[in-house]
């Protein structure tokens, strides 16, 4: 019998943190007393001057460290914090009832329902101990007990609660593998497969190893997802940026690669690697097969690595554009493992699981050598491995119910509810941004964003060089402090030059969406009254 | 075409400096085994439900409800969950921003953090910060995320004590700066000499080298000492005169096997020694769910606790953090349960004490057989362990045996664990994958396997031992210490 979550439970998820007071008892905590058979003695100090400035401040901590950059949880969701702090503490103090955060694509936390049969099945494998009890074929679906039974017994000794092989649970990768199969018509090895704590961890990973030192260059679209810049930065390479084609919906020009890549090799720059963000984040264009064949070929030609982030793969909004993986196109072109090095990154976090508090995901690594997967193994050996129940989700992401299924049909219910109503979000959104003055908004085609252009007055930016602030994050801000609406300045994504965005997410539940809109709408009208030319 | 980007010799040579022996070659070689059919006892990680031990029953119903909060909706929920773990999932639920599903706050849910600061205040007897406590996917991410704050590169150094858990030496690989060794002392229970300390430290500063952090392991790993409070407060003083953060690694202070030093925190000892030190000394401490006897080391749960890190260093660690965007809940939520587990009076508290009573006085007893064992083979010498999860016997190789491992290309600790394998199944880890004193030979083993198990495993290893040293021994000499 499954369930969807309603009622008090919902409510008790929607409440914000609430301060909890326990008394002070507990067994096993030492009490602070220790016995010292030997007398406590100062040692005597060595030299007698002052200890140098202390060794981990702001001008001593490792430089790139300091460089990186984050803006999807950046200033401005900070200054969201503390107006909702405000807000708490004094309602009615603000211009709004409550912060709305459009800076973070995190359905769950707007409201977003996980679906049913991936919950059970988790719940299971984390208490098996009540696999066996007859009550629990009143409380799960029958196929959510035999899919954890099935599981487990792929886990050694059924131990949910032991560390793992270092690329994940080698039955759980089988699961993947034919799932990837399954989706592109190509065999996949599950040794190719290393699950880890989310798909940024495996870019992590990447960048590690490709990057030697700033003469490595890392291909990057520009707008791009800040991890990739951030996760540049702190490994010391250089990203090279290659710009999407605002006036094409976002297009990915070859030439542009092509001239991109040859500025970066004449200032002496290795270029290792091309990422591809497909659909794309800010942008949300899903890209053309015969585009993916160019770009596959491009990275052939030049032995680039393809870094392929298709976490956006199960968020497609409109019937004439279809998901492609690269690995399937690379494939289909007749080019396997000698060809071309290809990684593929996928993740819970997104498509209609929305899963992103789990942190579960994995890379799948095609064209390498032994002895390089030998370091990747490496690697991935030293923080032993990923969280177990994420590695469950992404095998259950990767082979949900099948027909014939007692769960499928509820399954595929929940599924297509919040893929159609993602769709519709993604329009209303869309055409409320293009009915503002002076914005244009490129339609969503995939992902959870939507990255308007704002033609911002003269006089506007004028007043946010005042303030010393870029004109994007001037406008944001003001946005937040009018409706306490967090949407994130395009500076954060890179934008060409004198060019403003900002991205906002589709996903506050579809019954707020009119309201969101009315009050963007009447910012957008005030602020423009006020800074028009 | 040349060379291709991912070929290997085109790799970042950091990664392939780093060496992580506890899933090396000797894990490795096992794996295989295991795959021809070989029955294999894996000693070689601190992995305690993999040899067994069961979870505690109560973290595991209220994280199962979470994940199926319509559980919560059913009626007969109550045949299947006892109520304080319903009220505790419901509790935990409150405090995420939308159930387990969600990003939490890049620093771990407020909530638990405040958890976590109260068990400290009560473990230590003073006041901790939540604002100062970040919680990450297990300890070692936490170990990394502030090495590679401190490492600017290899002229920086970190003091890493010698024999060490090598996530300290890899990482430090990987983020390319210098490990300064200090040596613990076998001799004395593997004590830590602060002469010792100021001589590593002179001799790394003569070669440039700026000496910028301190790690201690306690209880250690894998040597398992429990480290006085007299050596903390030499430690402390040290690092105050030398300008170090101190690295806390305190993931085993649950496990204590002896009575006569009990756990006692860095940060406590620290409070304890007043201003200047208490305002001053830069310190972090780790912690995990993965280890106790809680053993939940497939959830991935750790935090950090910073100590006198200025408000600026702290938000570029938040920064970082907020890369990965957030730790992963159900962990959180274990992390919750762990410091603040049932109480007198809960329904659940009784099943609770007998289960952790059940495992700890069993780790107890099994670090004492192993000890003991140990030392009833031939040329084998065994520190007891006094802490942590670990045994790590010195073995006294004849000079024969270490010329057969040189013939065979292998270290001499390595030849011995991979003929050790192959004789018995038991997969340990050789001594050099933590480091030791230059011709001492050791190997590591876990305390974890099945306390029923544990005197054929002991005899196993006694009788391969035993005949291994009179195969190689040659009465004239054998390795010294």
């Amino acid at each position: 019998m499954r369930r969807l979550v309603i009622g008090r439970t919902r409510d008790l998820l929607n409440r914000s943190h609430q301060n909890y007071r326990h008394s002070q008892h507990s067994l096993f905590l030492s009490s602070s007393r220790f016995l010292s058979s030997a007398p406590v003695i100062d040692s005597p100090s060595s030299s007698s001057s002052p200890p140098m400035s202390p060794p981990v401040t702001l001008n001593s901590i490792n430089p790139k460290v300091v460089k990186c950059e984050y803006a999807v949880r950046g200033e401005i969701v900070t200054l969201a914090q503390k107006l909702q702090e405000e807000i708490q503490a004094k309602p009615g103090s603000q211009p709004f009832e409550e912060i709305l955060y459009c800076n973070i694509g995190n359905p769950q936390s707007l409201g977003q329902q996980p679906i049913t049969f991936f919950r059970e099945v988790l719940a299971l494998c984390d208490h098996p101990a009540i696999l066996d009890k007859s009550e629990t074929q009143g409380l799960f679906s029958a196929d959510a007990i035999e899919r954890a039974w099935q599981i487990l017994d792929q886990i050694p000794g059924r131990a949910t609660g032991a560390y793992s092989h270092s690329q994940g649970i080698k039955g759980l990768r089988d699961t993947i593998a034919a799932g990837i199969e399954a989706r592109d018509g190509f065999p996949s090895n599950p040794d190719d497969i290393f699950l880890t704590d989310g798909a940024s961890p495996a870019v992590h990973m990447m960048m590690q190893l490709l990057i030697r030192s700033e003469k490595d260059g890392i291909l990057c679209p520009i707008p791009q997802y800040p991890l990739y810049s951030a996760s540049i930065a702190l490994h010391g390479g250089t990203l090279v940026p290659y710009y999407l084609d605002e006036a094409t919906g976002w297009g990915l020009e070859i030439s542009e690669l092509k001239k991109q890549l040859g500025t970066a090799r004449s200032k002496g720059i290795a270029v290792r690697a091309l990422v591809v963000i497909n659909p794309g984040n800010p942008t949300g264009q899903v890209l053309a097969e015969e585009n993916q064949r160019e770009i596959v070929e491009f990275c052939k030609d030049e032995g680039l690595v393809l870094l392929a982030d298709e976490v956006y793969q199960e968020n497609v909004y409109v019937p004439e554009k279809k998901f492609h993986s690269f690995k399937k196109v690379s494939r289909s072109m007749g080019y396997g493992e000698k060809d071309i090095h290809l990684v593929s990154f996928q993740s819970v976090s997104k498509g209609y699981y929305g899963e992103c508090g789990k942190r579960g995901g994995y890379m799948e690594v095609t064209g390498f050598g032994a002895d390089v997967r030998e370091q990747m193994y490496k690697v991935a050996s030293v923080n032993l491995c990923s969280n177990i129940s994420g590695q469950i989700l992404a095998s259950l992401v990767m082979s949900p119910p099948k027909v014939g299924d007692e769960s499928y049909e509820s399954y595929c219910a929940e599924r297509d509810g919040i893929l159609l109503s993602l769709s519709r979000r993604a329009k209303m959104l869309e055409d409320a941004f293009n009915n503002l003055e002076g914005v244009t908004c490129n339609k969503a085609e995939g992902a959870m964003y939507l990255f308007p252009r704002i033609h911002l007055p003269e006089k506007a930016i004028r007043a946010a060089e005042e303030v010393k602030t870029a004109p994007d994050a001037f406008y944001c801000r003001r946005l937040l402090n009018a409706t306490g609406i967090v949407v994130v300045p395009g500076s954060g994504f890179g934008q060409v030059p004198g060019t403003w965005h900002f991205r906002c997410t589709i996903l506050p539940q579809e019954d707020k969406i009119p309201a969101v809109i009315d009050r963007l709408t009447d910012f957008h009208k005030s602020f423009m009254d006020e800074y028009r030319d | 075409m040349g060379l291709k980007a991912l070929d290997y010799e085109s790799l970042n040579e950091n990664v392939k400096k780093v060496q992580y022996a506890v899933r090396g070659e000797l894990y490795l070689r096992a794996s295989e085994l295991q795959k021809e059919g070989k029955k294999i006892i894996f000693t070689n990680v601190g992995n305690p439900h993999a040899l067994g031990q069961k979870p505690l029953s109560f973290p595991r119903q209220v994280v199962a409800l979470c994940q199926a909060p319509f559980l919560l909706d059913d009626p007969n929920v109550g045949m299947l969950f006892p109520a304080d773990a319903i009220a505790k999932a419901k509790h935990y639920l409150t405090m995420t921003s939308g159930g387990l599903g969600a990003y939490s706050d890049s620093r771990g849910i407020p909530g638990v953090r405040k958890e976590v600061a109260e068990f400290i205040e009560r473990r230590d007897g003073y006041p901790s910060d939540p604002e100062l406590i970040f919680l990450t996917d297990g300890a070692s991410k936490g170990v990394m995320q502030i090495l590679n704050c401190i490492i600017r590169g290899e002229g920086d150094g970190v003091l890493v004590p010698v024999p060490q858990y090598p996530l300290y030496s890899a990482t430090i690989s990987l983020f390319g700066g210098s490990l300064v060794p200090y040596y613990l002392e076998e001799g004395a229970n593997w004590g830590l000499d602060v002469n010792d300390l100021h001589q590593s430290v002179a001799q790394a500063r003569s070669k440039g080298i700026t000496v910028r952090a301190m790690v201690i392991i306690n209880p250690g790993n894998p040597t398992g000492q429990c480290l006085s409070e007299a050596n903390l407060r030499e430690i402390l003083r040290f690092c105050f005169q030398e300008n170090l953060v101190l690295l806390g690694d305190e993931v085993y202070q649950q496990n204590i096997y002896q009575d006569e030093r009990p756990f006692i925190s860095a940060r406590k000892v620290l409070m304890d020694m007043g201003p200047p030190l208490s305002n001053e000394v830069q310190l972090v401490s780790f912690h995990t769910v993965s280890k106790g006897y809680w053993g939940e080391c497939g959830q991935r749960g750790g935090y950090f606790e910073m100590t006198n890190i200025p408000p600026r260093t702290v938000d570029e660690i938040y920064k970082i953090s907020s890369i990965s965007l957030s730790p992963n809940v159900p962990a959180q939520i274990f992390m919750g349960l762990m410091v603040n587990p049932p109480k007198p009076g809960d329904i659940s508290y009784d099943q609770f004490v007998r289960e952790s009573k059940g495992i700890l006085e069993s780790l107890r007893r099994r670090a004492r057989i192993m000890t003991d064992g140990f030392n009833s083979c031939r040329n084998v010498v065994c520190n007891f362990t006094e802490g942590a999860m670990y045994s790590f016997p010195q073995i006294r190789l004849p000079r024969k045996a270490i010329e057969a491992a040189k013939k065979a290309g292998k270290v001499p600790d390595v030849f011995y664990c991979l003929k050790l394998l192959e004789a018995t199944g038991i997969s340990t880890v050789p001594g050099s994958g933590f480091g030791q004193k230059e011709g001492v030979f050791h190997l590591r083993t876990t305390i974890l396997p099945a306390e029923e198990d544990m005197p054929a495993i002991m005899a196993s290893f006694k009788k391969f031992n035993d005949e291994f040293m009179e195969q190689y021994e040659d009465y004239r000499s054998y390795s010294r210490m």
